[in-house]
C-alpha cells in the first residue's frame, strides 16, 4: 500500500491527515492576505483619468486622491481617512487590473 | 404539367437555401475544424429522420443595408427527428451564414422549435455556433434572446434540455446553455464567456487567448459550466447518444428499462477499498463494482473532483450516483462539489431517476477561501436538494461520514428511504483525531507526555465511536451490510422504492439557496 500512495499528497481535514490527489483548481487558488488599511486598491478594473494628490501631500478623508474611469463611469478614489500620501503608483492613462495599488498613505 | 414545374421549382429552392453561407464560407468552417450546422444534426440523430422547419424564413433586418442581403434560413436550422426511434426536438445555429449572428427571425425559429418540444414533451438539442448578437438588428436581437432564456427556463424539469456548443458561443448567448440541464463542449471549438478576450485587452490591456479564457477545459475544469468534454466533435456526439440512454423523454415519464447485467467480475468490492480510512481509492470503482455492466457514465468528471456524479443502471433501470471521491482532496465537500451534486440531486429529482448516494468523507474543506467563497450558502444547496428530493434515495455508507458531511451525505435526517453502512463505516460528529483534542482537551494538556496521551486519546474515541453500531443503534442507519452484499441491497431497497410516494407541502417554488 505504502509503495502505491507515493504519488499522493498529504490533506489535513480536522487534525487528521488524509493520503489524496489535489485538483489544478485548488492549487491555484489565491491565500488570504490581510488588507492593509494605508494600501489605497481599485476594486475594479479601469483607467486612470486623473490624479490630483501628490506625495507628502496631506488630506482629510473623503478628499480626492484620482479618478478611475471603469465601465463608462467616473470614479472618485477618495482618502479613507485624514492622512499623508505616501506614494502614488499610478500615473494617468495607466490601464489597470482590479486590486491593484493606487496609493499608499503613512 | 404545371404541378411538374412547381415541384421543380420547389426543389430549386429548398437545394439553394440548404446551402446556407454558399461553399466559400462551408470551406472555412471546415477548416477550422468544424462539421457544418446540417452534418451535426444528421450526426446526432437517427439516419434520414430529421425533418426541418422553416427553410424559407428570411430576416428583417432593413438597416445598414442588410435588406440586401439574402441570409438562408437567417443562419439557424431547426426541426425535428428521431433518436433510437424516439422523437427530438433539435437546433443548429449555421456559422457560414453571417456568423450564425442571431436576428429576430433566427430568434423566432429557435423559440418555435422550444415551443414545440415543450408542447410535445420531447427533449430539446440546441447545437450553439454563433459570433453573437447581430448588431444590425440592434434591439431586437436582444429580444430574440431574452425569448429564448423564457422558454428554456419554462421547459426546465419538463423535458430534457441539451446544449451543444460548437463554435463561438459570447455574451448574452452563453445563458440559453446555462439554463439547460447538460453542455456538452469539444476541446479547440468550444468558446463561451461574456465578455471576450478583445474586451479584456481594451479595458486591461491583458493579453488572453479564446481558449484560455472560455474553451472547453476551462468551463469543464474551473468553471463548470460544461457537463462533458470531448476532443472531436464525434466524440461529443457519441456522449450526447449515450447521455439520452439514461433519461427520460419528458418528466411524466420514466427512463427507459434495459436488459439486465450483471456487473463485470473484478477486483472483489473489499479489496477496492483501503481499511484504513486515511488512503485513498477511486470511488467510481465502486460505482462500478455495483452498476449492470459496470457502465458508469460520468458527469461533470473534471469539475470538483472531490465529488462523483453520473448516470448507471440498476437492473436494467437508470439511477443517478452521488459520491464522495477520496482520491481526490480526501473526498471533502466544498462549495464546488456541493454546487455540482445539488443540481445533479435536483436534476434527478425532476426527471424520476432514483439516487445512490456512496459516502466517504472526512467533513467540509477548511480554508479562508472558502469560507469567504460562500460554503455555507453553496453547502446548504446539498441539504435542500437532497431534502427536496421525492424519487427513492438510497445511502451506502462506505467508510467516514463525520459532522456536517454526514447530515448533508442524503441521511436519514433528510429523507433517506434507506440508509446501509459497511462495518468500515465511522459515523461520528468529527474524526477520532479531531475529537479527542477538544473532547479530552484537559486530560492531554495535563499530561506528562501530551502527544502519547492524545494519541492512547484517539484510540479510545475511535474504539468507541468510529464505528456504524452506534448510529445503528439509533436507528438512523437501517443494517450494516458486508461490502459484497452492496449490489443486492440496492437492487432491493430500489425495488421496494418502485411506487414510493412522498408528498411536499404546497407551495408555489421553494427558495433554495442559489
Amino acid at each position: 500500500m505504502e509503495e502505491s500512495n507515493s504519488k499522493y499528497q498529504v490533506f489535513i481535514v480536522n487534525s487528521a491527515k488524509y493520503l489524496t490527489l489535489t485538483t489544478p483548481k485548488f492549487d491555484k487558488r489565491k491565500k488570504w492576505q490581510k488588507l492593509d488599511p494605508k494600501e489605497v486598491r481599485s476594486f475594479i478594473p479601469g483607467s486612470i483619468i486623473e490624479v490630483f494628490a501628490k506625495p507628502g501631500q496631506r488630506l482629510k478623508a473623503g478628499e480626492v486622491i484620482l479618478t478611475l474611469e471603469a465601465m463608462k463611469m467616473y470614479t472618485k478614489v477618495t482618502m479613507p481617512f485624514d492622512g499623508v500620501i505616501k506614494s502614488i503608483e499610478v500615473s494617468k492613462g495607466n490601464r489597470i487590473p482590479k486590486d491593484t495599488l493606487l496609493a499608499t498613505i503613512e | 404539367m404545371s404541378f411538374k414545374r412547381n415541384i421543380l421549382d420547389l426543389r430549386k429552392r429548398k437545394k439553394e437555401a440548404q446551402q446556407g453561407g454558399g461553399e466559400k464560407a462551408i470551406e472555412k468552417q471546415v477548416a477550422m475544424g468544424k462539421k457544418t450546422a446540417r452534418e451535426r444534426i444528421k450526426a446526432i440523430l437517427d439516419e434520414n429522420s430529421f425533418h426541418e422547419y422553416d427553410l424559407f424564413v428570411e430576416h428583417t433586418g432593413r438597416d445598414f443595408d442588410m435588406e440586401k442581403k439574402v441570409l438562408h434560413g437567417d443562419g439557424v436550422i431547426i426541426g425535428t427527428g428521431t433518436m433510437y426511434n424516439q422523437p427530438v426536438a433539435i437546433y443548429a445555429q449555421d456559422f457560414t451564414v453571417a456568423g450564425g449572428s442571431l436576428g429576430l427571425m433566427h430568434a423566432r425559429k429557435i423559440t418555435k422549435i422550444m415551443d414545440h418540444a415543450l408542447k410535445m414533451r420531447v427533449p430539446l438539442i440546441g447545437i450553439n455556433d454563433s459570433g453573437g448578437a447581430r448588431i444590425q438588428e440592434g434591439v431586437n436581437s436582444l429580444a430574440g434572446y431574452g425569448e429564448i432564456f423564457y422558454r428554456n427556463t419554462n421547459a426546465s424539469g419538463v423535458i430534457p434540455q441539451i446544449s451543444v456548443i460548437l463554435g463561438p458561443c459570447a455574451g448574452g448567448a452563453v445563458y440559453s446553455p446555462a439554463l439547460t440541464d447538460f453542455v456538452f463542449v469539444v476541446e479547440n471549438i468550444s468558446k463561451m464567456f461574456i465578455t471576450g478576450p478583445g474586451v479584456i485587452k481594451s479595458v486591461l490591456g491583458e493579453e488572453i487567448s479564446m481558449e484560455e479564457l472560455g474553451g472547453a477545459m476551462v468551463h469543464s475544469e474551473i468553471t463548470g459550466n460544461a457537463h462533458f468534454f470531448a476532443k472531436s466533435e464525434d466524440e461529443c456526439f457519441e456522449q450526447i447518444k449515450k447521455l439520452i440512454t439514461f433519461i427520460p423523454w419528458n418528466n411524466a415519464q420514466k427512463a427507459h428499462k434495459f436488459p439486465i447485467q450483471e456487473p463485470i467480475p473484478g477486483k472483489s468490492i473489499e479489496e477496492i477499498v483501503p481499511v484504513d480510512p486515511h488512503n485513498p481509492y477511486d470511488i467510481r470503482d465502486i460505482i462500478k463494482a455495483v452498476s449492470d455492466g459496470s457502465d458508469f457514465f460520468e458527469i461533470m468528471e473534471y469539475f470538483a473532483r472531490n465529488i462523483v456524479i453520473g448516470f448507471g443502471r440498476i437492473e436494467g433501470n437508470t439511477v443517478g450516483f452521488v459520491a464522495n471521491q477520496p482520491m481526490y482532496l480526501a473526498g471533502v465537500l466544498d462549495c464546488d462539489s456541493s454546487d455540482k451534486a445539488a443540481r445533479f440531486i435536483r436534476y434527478c429529482d425532476a426527471f424520476n431517476i432514483p439516487i445512490v448516494t456512496l459516502e466517504d468523507m472526512p467533513g467540509y474543506l477548511p480554508g479562508v477561501d472558502q469560507e469567504h467563497a460562500g460554503v455555507i450558502r453553496h453547502g446548504a444547496k446539498l441539504l435542500y436538494a437532497y431534502s427536496e428530493a421525492t424519487v427513492p434515495k438510497v445511502t451506502v455508507i462506505i467508510r467516514k461520514a463525520y459532522g456536517g458531511g454526514y447530515i448533508a451525505m442524503n441521511s436519514r435526517h433528510l429523507g433517506a428511504d434507506f440508509v446501509f453502512a459497511w462495518p468500515t463505516a465511522e459515523i461520528a460528529v468529527m474524526g477520532p483525531e479531531g475529537a479527542a483534542n477538544i473532547v479530552f482537551k484537559k486530560e492531554i494538556d495535563e499530561a506528562e507526555n501530551p502527544a502519547e496521551m492524545r494519541q492512547q486519546k484517539i484510540q479510545e474515541y475511535k474504539d468507541k465511536f468510529a464505528n456504524p453500531f452506534v448510529a445503528a443503534s439509533k436507528g438512523y442507519i437501517d443494517e450494516v451490510i458486508e461490502p459484497s452484499e452492496t449490489r443486492a441491497r440496492l437492487i432491493h431497497s430500489l425495488e421496494v422504492s418502485g411506487s414510493k410516494v412522498d408528498p411536499r407541502p404546497a407551495r408555489k417554488h421553494g427558495i433554495p439557496p442559489f
